[in-house]
């Protein structure tokens, strides 16, 4: 099986997120840099399709020269290919995303073949807008289903299975197919030494990426309302027991 | 007009579209779309929400949730009504419809909107741990609205139906649900009423034991962090958090967990919180609503041991 995945290098925050100065970006300062868990997540999928039915692995990304770091953690856990589609200053929007990583498949099809499954998170970490992953699958004429949390490949259709609210639906879609993963479809493995040697030796393909501005355009960002609530120290240790379930009979759970 | 697309199941209206049918008929004229023959039952009951027309879209195609289908009803009724907006839910099936429909016209997007502006709007990022204020150009703004960030408040007219015929291309059948296996019934993390959490500080898998006795105790569930799942001591459909589950139990208890903002975003919806942990710095600690500082291994058992006490 030929697959890409496509991921997208974030911040990684601890405990809080800061607003830049500007308004216009996280404040990075002192903080490392990651891909959403769902695209991790694809990531492993990618290579366990791979090691299950033979084949290759491709991942890409658009976004700064930086998520090269990305693109070499993705080789690290048995990507055998990497596409940056590098960007300078803010992030594209969506449509314009979007666009540029459908060419670049084009592109990249044109001379390789077609990838039968194409992986996308099932959105952003930072972002999340529900979209890049449905467009891409719409200019190239594939079909997508989005929240996947299970896929079997059966001879030219892929088996692929969400949950809902009402129990898990399952889907059958013929290959060439494109996904959405969650995070729970497989347990992602880390990078072993020799991955992270071999990683530094992949070869990232650079493609500059071409595309008019969509129509949605960020103003600023802005802080989610935050919850002040003094916390009330009931105790310490397991003589705290007493006061805790005192609580419970206040609120009304235990009854 | 604004065109709300009503999310349903074989004919079952979800929650998040009261919302949307409400936030919508705070903003003008409101009609419905509703897809597949299941859903024409639904008319009353968008009616209580103040919308005066329901179409009913009807074809082969539609007897269950297709995305790619969906999709498309939604970008040809967008074609033919010409709204100004057409609002969505901000659920798995509300932004993945929108989306295809979205790709289907090349207009934007623009997911889980938590406030309408004088000529913006607000929407979730970093899955509510921010905000962003954003502008539309598009003849239709395309818009899915965050679950729970508008009331669902009733405003009853008399709805009328209307038939909407659309032509699907036999092809988009690829991606209709082909089976589904229904889940028992029973609580879930997501609706459960109390829910005790564990994170590294737990240990190990066999280390969720007490935590298991304590939630059985309270009539609860056990969730966890992305820590614990990663190490695979818990499966992940028990993982609180952006990228877990959402919940908003009457009180969560969270033992050993220090309360990363991507887990926070998963539990603040919650009535009351309490954090166990032994580092009173801990973010989950000064977050909550109580706290008891210690060791989990100590202070859980003891709780579950006072709690069968005073039940006798
Ligand atoms: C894009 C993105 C999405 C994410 N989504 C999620 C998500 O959905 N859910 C999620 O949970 N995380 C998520 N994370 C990960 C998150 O950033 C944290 O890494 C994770 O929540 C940490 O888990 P933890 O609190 O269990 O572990 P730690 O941060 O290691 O905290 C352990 C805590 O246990 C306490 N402790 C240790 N021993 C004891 C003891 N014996 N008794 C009491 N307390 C003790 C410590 O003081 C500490 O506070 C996401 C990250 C990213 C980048
Ligand atoms: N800049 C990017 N580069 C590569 N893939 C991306 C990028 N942005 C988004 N994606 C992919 O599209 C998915 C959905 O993104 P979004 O529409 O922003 O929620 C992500 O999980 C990624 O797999």
């Amino acid at each position: 099986m030929r697959i890409l995945v496509c991921v997208k290098r974030v911040p990684a925050p601890g405990a809080r997120i800061n607003i830049a100065p500007d308004g216009q970006a996280v404040d990075t300062a002192f903080l490392g840099f990651t891909m959403s868990p769902h695209e991790e997540c694809a990531v492993e999928e990618a290579v366990q399709l791979v090691e299950k039915h033979g084949g290759a692995a491709t991942v890409l990304t658009l976004g700064p020269a930086e998520a090269d770091e990305q693109l070499r953690y993705a080789a690290s856990l048995g990507v055998a290919n990497a596409v940056l589609l590098p960007i300078t200053g803010r992030d594209w929007d969506p449509q314009r995303t979007a666009t540029a990583i459908a060419a670049a498949i084009t592109y990249r099809e044109a001379a390789d073949g077609p990838f039968d499954l194409i992986l996308f998170g099932n959105e952003s970490a930072d972002s999340g807008g529900f979209q890049v992953g449905v467009r891409v699958a719409h200019a190239l004429g594939r079909p997508i289903v989005n929240g996947i949390k299970g896929i079997d490949v059966q001879g030219d259709m892929l088996v692929a299975r969400r949950e809902a609210d009402v129990g898990v639906e399952v889907y059958e879609v013929p290959m060439p197919a494109v996904l959405g993963v969650k995070e729970g479809i497989n347990l992602p493995r880390y990078p072993t030494l020799k991955g992270r040697l071999a990683s530094k030796k992949v070869a990232v393909a650079n493609v500059a990426p071409e595309a008019e501005p969509g129509g949605q355009q960020m103003i600023t960002l802005l802080p989610a309302a935050e919850q002040v609530s003094a916390t009330v120290i009931l105790g310490t240790g397991p003589d705290a027991a007493a006061a805790v379930v005192d609580m419970l009979e206040e609120i009304g759970v235990l009854k | 007009m604004i065109l709300v697309v009503v999310e349903h199941d074989r004919g079952t209206m979800s929650p998040a579209s009261w919302e949307a049918l409400a936030a919508a008929r705070k903003l003008g004229e409101t009609h419905a779309l509703t897809i597949g023959a299941a859903a024409d039952g639904l008319v009353d009951q968008i009616g209580a929400f103040g919308a005066t027309t329901v179409h009913q879209v009807h074809d082969d195609l539609l007897g269950d949730y297709g995305p790619e289908a969906w999709g498309e009803v939604v970008a040809q009724s967008v074609t033919v009504l010409n709204p100004t907006m057409v609002l969505a839910t901000g659920t798995d099936r509300g932004n993945e419809v929108m989306a295809h429909a979205a790709a289907r016209l090349d207009l934007p997007m623009v997911a889980n909107v938590v406030e309408f502006g004088d000529g913006d709007l607000v929407r979730v990022r970093w899955g509510g741990s921010l905000l962003e204020r954003c502008t539309v150009e598009a003849p239709t703004h395309l818009v899915t609205i965050a679950h729970h960030a508008f009331a669902a408040e009733e405003s009853p007219v008399q709805a009328a139906a209307t038939p909407l015929t659309v032509q699907l291309d036999p092809v988009l059948g690829r991606t209709v649900v082909r089976d589904r296996v229904e889940r028992a019934a029973g609580v879930t993390l997501a609706t459960a009423p109390v829910v005790v959490s564990g994170g590294r500080g737990v240990g190990s898998a066999e280390g969720f034991a007490p935590l298991q006795e304590l939630a059985t105790a309270l009539a609860g569930v056990v969730g966890c962090s992305r820590a614990v799942t990663n190490l695979g001591w818990r499966n992940h459909t028990d993982q609180v958090g952006q990228t877990g589950t959402r919940i908003a139990p009457d009180i969560y208890i969270a033992c050993g967990i220090s309360g990363a903002i991507q887990h926070w975003v998963g539990a603040m919806a919650s009535k009351k919180i309490l954090a166990i942990n032994t580092d009173p710095e801990a973010n989950m600690v000064t977050k909550a609503d109580y706290a008891v500082i210690g060791d989990l291994h100590h202070v859980v058992p003891a709780i579950t041991a006072e709690i069968r006490r005073r039940r006798g």
